[in-house]
């Protein structure tokens, strides 16, 4: 045991114990519980029934109360551990309950009711994950909808942005033409400009184009990033001009050297691009909140603060629905976060 | 980095896929472009769709905003509104104090402006001083660093919408929080339907959002710092606490002025998490002003865009110069990463 203690409290280079060693591990870990433990208890929350989440104090893991079918009763009763008038404790199933009182039968001889005051029994209850909070939402909801627009949004608006963005760069970083310095400016400048700032011409415009209450609406004004193209270009700048050259000496057409050599070339900066770009476009709230009327156009995020925001909060399905909101997001988390943790260690981008 | 090659290419040639075809028919007639325009009258072509959306989407509305916010009325079609000049301004400005909101004609503007203020000094202060600690631990010779470096990375990615629902689930009344107040023999707080809790709230949720996103880049600056001179702090026998003070921040203050604007730009427009962890209430109390274009533009009854966007290019004047700012640093660290 002592042997054990030593191994783990070892440091290297034979240092003793420092109390920032203690305030660091402290740190780390509450960290962990800290950043994890919320969305863990959503999830675990999310698989509770409407009664189970309206315990004070809630219990950890979701419980049903034990059923049972009993010979003479249609509906399968619940199971109680009740302490009997003879002072003996029993498991019993309710038949039915008068207001303090509760009518207990044996399950296996169902003959004889006893009666019991409420306070001397106890629920039987078993771990059971209600499933239903996450397949009703789909069949009497628009959240199927929902999320299916929100796919629709994040794929489209992601290879839009890939497109044009990476055609950009291209003109940026391997032309030289007069003006290149000013659209650079112009496009760094959109930095300052945020969406938040834009809110309400952004309406005007996408109204005059016809775009209010449409899919298109919420794609079409985020596409042209800035940081996109930026993040592209300084990645292009590194593509060898000999290589380019070469190709227009083989009589390659511009549209073949971009597609054929710079676009394969340029695929880790796309791929970092296209990461960011679905994480970005499946979150987006302000403005497909602002955009969209009709609710059989809501995306998953505007969908889910809607259905929130009404008075009586249906939780049960609300939790279940965020945490489907989430999956997308933890599935980039967990396989290619070292990618996104590297585009923003260098670029400074998010 | 090979790994990272290879599967990017993966995900290149599968996005690729589907729509060579159509590269394949464009270059047709893009040949025929390119032989009347020249090798640069394609750097047009490829500009274009770009600078397109980018003039009808940003540069526009950027241009409309100055002229919306010198009109009045509620109609979303420009020539349909009136021109009043100023007035929007000056109704804005109009204060008896500017301390006090409610000696204002937009009062709910200055409290917007107050809270703002508030949250953005309170909330950049304690993210950096929480993203400055774990970035120093992170520094260390920790066993699993980029395990304990995702750990905090994970709300970034999060959702505002999913943010503000999980910590609602956690802060309402007889939410986790309570229930673990109540085992530990605490009476149970309102963390949301009181003014102060409510405001706390946000500030630390939006911490707890963020937090991941500055510490990595706090500590790809600790990275940079070359080791040998901790290694010769070391042999001099100098307190940690000065090595701290005397190298580490001097060094690490280029990436902790971006950290710190960084924060700011982002702290001014708050809006999602917290809008959707409180609603702006209880009462006005967590009311921002990005909340507030929002609902003057389009939520309220009495919507009046015209406000609302001169409310925004006011807005959009801080943002400005705290970019200015970033910039300038930005520059004078690239000038001395030159000297050096």
């Amino acid at each position: 045991m002592s042997q054990v203690v030593a191994f783990l409290t070892r440091r290297r280079g034979g240092r003793g114990w420092h109390w920032t060693d203690i305030f660091m591990w402290a740190w780390l870990v509450g960290g962990l519980v800290l950043m994890f433990g919320p969305a863990l208890w959503l999830v675990l929350s999310s698989f509770k029934t409407p009664a189970q989440l309206a315990e004070f104090p809630p219990t950890l893991l979701p419980y049903a109360t034990e059923q049972v079918a009993v010979a003479g009763y249609d509906k399968p009763l619940n199971l109680f551990t009740a302490q009997l008038p003879d002072g003996t404790t029993r498991v019993m199933a309710e038949v039915r309950r008068v207001g303090t009182v509760s009518q207990l039968v044996d399950p296996k001889a169902p003959g004889e009711i006893f009666k019991v005051n409420i306070a001397d029994r106890q629920p039987v209850r078993e771990i059971r994950f209600a499933t239903e909070n996450y397949t009703q939402p789909f069949e009497h909801f628009d959240f199927l909808q929902y999320l299916k627009n929100s796919v629709f949004v994040t794929v489209v608006a992601t290879l839009i942005t890939l497109l044009t963005n990476s055609m950009a760069a291209f003109a940026l970083s391997k032309y030289e033409f007069r003006g290149r310095n000013l659209v650079l400016l112009l496009i760094v400048g959109t930095l300052m400009v945020p969406l938040s700032v834009l809110l309400v011409p952004l309406y005007s415009v996408i109204s005059a184009v016809g775009l209010f209450d449409s899919l298109w609406g919420v794609i079409l004004p985020t596409v042209a990033t800035p940081t996109g193209v930026f993040l592209l270009r300084q990645y292009m700048l590194t593509i060898p001009d000999e290589l380019i050259d070469a190709a227009r000496m083989d009589n390659a057409s511009e549209w073949q050297i971009y597609w054929r050599i710079v676009l394969p070339l340029a695929a880790p900066a796309l791929a970092v691009l296209a990461i960011f770009s679905v994480v970005w476009r499946w979150n987006d709230f302000l403005w497909p909140l602002v955009v969209l009327s009709r609710k059989e156009l809501y995306t998953l995020q505007v969908g889910l603060n809607t259905y929130a925001g009404e008075l009586n909060v249906q939780w049960h399905f609300i939790l279940a629905m965020t945490v489907v909101t989430m999956i997308p997001v933890v599935l980039v988390f967990i396989f290619l976060q070292r990618y996104i943790t590297a585009g923003i260690a260098g670029t400074g981008l998010k | 980095m090979t790994v990272q090659t290879t599967i990017g290419q993966k995900i290149g040639a599968a996005i690729a896929a589907p729509i060579s075809w159509l590269a394949a028919i464009v270059d047709a007639p893009l040949k025929l472009w390119q032989r009347a325009t020249g090798t640069n009258g394609m750097a047009a072509f490829f500009l274009a769709p770009n600078m397109l959306i980018f003039g009808i989407f940003v540069l526009a509305p950027f241009i409309i905003n100055f002229l919306y916010s010198t009109t009045s009325g509620n109609a979303f079609f420009l020539p349909d509104r009136n021109f009043v000049g100023a007035d929007q301004y000056r109704r804005l400005l109009e204060c008896g104090s500017y301390l006090d909101p409610s000696s204002c004609r937009e009062d709910l503007f200055w409290k917007a402006v107050h809270n703002t203020g508030l949250f953005v000094v309170l909330q950049v202060a304690l993210l950096v001083v929480v993203s400055m600690i774990t970035a120093l631990i992170l520094n260390r010779e920790i066993v699993g660093r980029s395990f304990w470096r995702a750990v905090f990375f994970f709300p970034v990615l999060l959702s505002p919408v999913v943010v503000g629902l999980i910590w609602r689930w956690i802060l309402q009344r007889q939410g986790l929080l309570n229930s673990m107040l109540y085992q530990f023999g605490y009476q149970p707080t309102e963390w949301l339907t009181d003014r102060f809790w409510a405001f706390a709230a946000g500030v630390t949720v939006s911490v707890w959002a963020h937090m991941g996103f500055f510490t990595l880049i706090l500590l790809a600056g600790l990275q940079a710092i070359p080791r040998d001179l901790y290694e010769a702090a070391e042999m001099d026998g100098t307190r940690p606490g000065r090595v701290f003070w005397r190298i580490t921040l001097p060094l690490l203050m280029p990436n902790l002025l971006v950290v710190i604007i960084l924060a700011l730009i982002r702290a001014v427009q708050i809006f999602d998490e917290v809008y959707v962890l409180t609603g702006g209430g209880p009462g006005t109390s967590t009311l921002f002003l990005t909340q507030y274009i929002y609902e003057v533009g389009f939520a309220s009854l009495l919507r009046n865009p015209g406000l609302a966007a001169a409310a925004s290019i006011l807005m959009g004047a801080v943002l400005v110069v705290l970019t200015l700012v970033q910039l300038q640093v930005g520059r004078r660290n690239e000038k001395k990463g030159a000297r050096e």
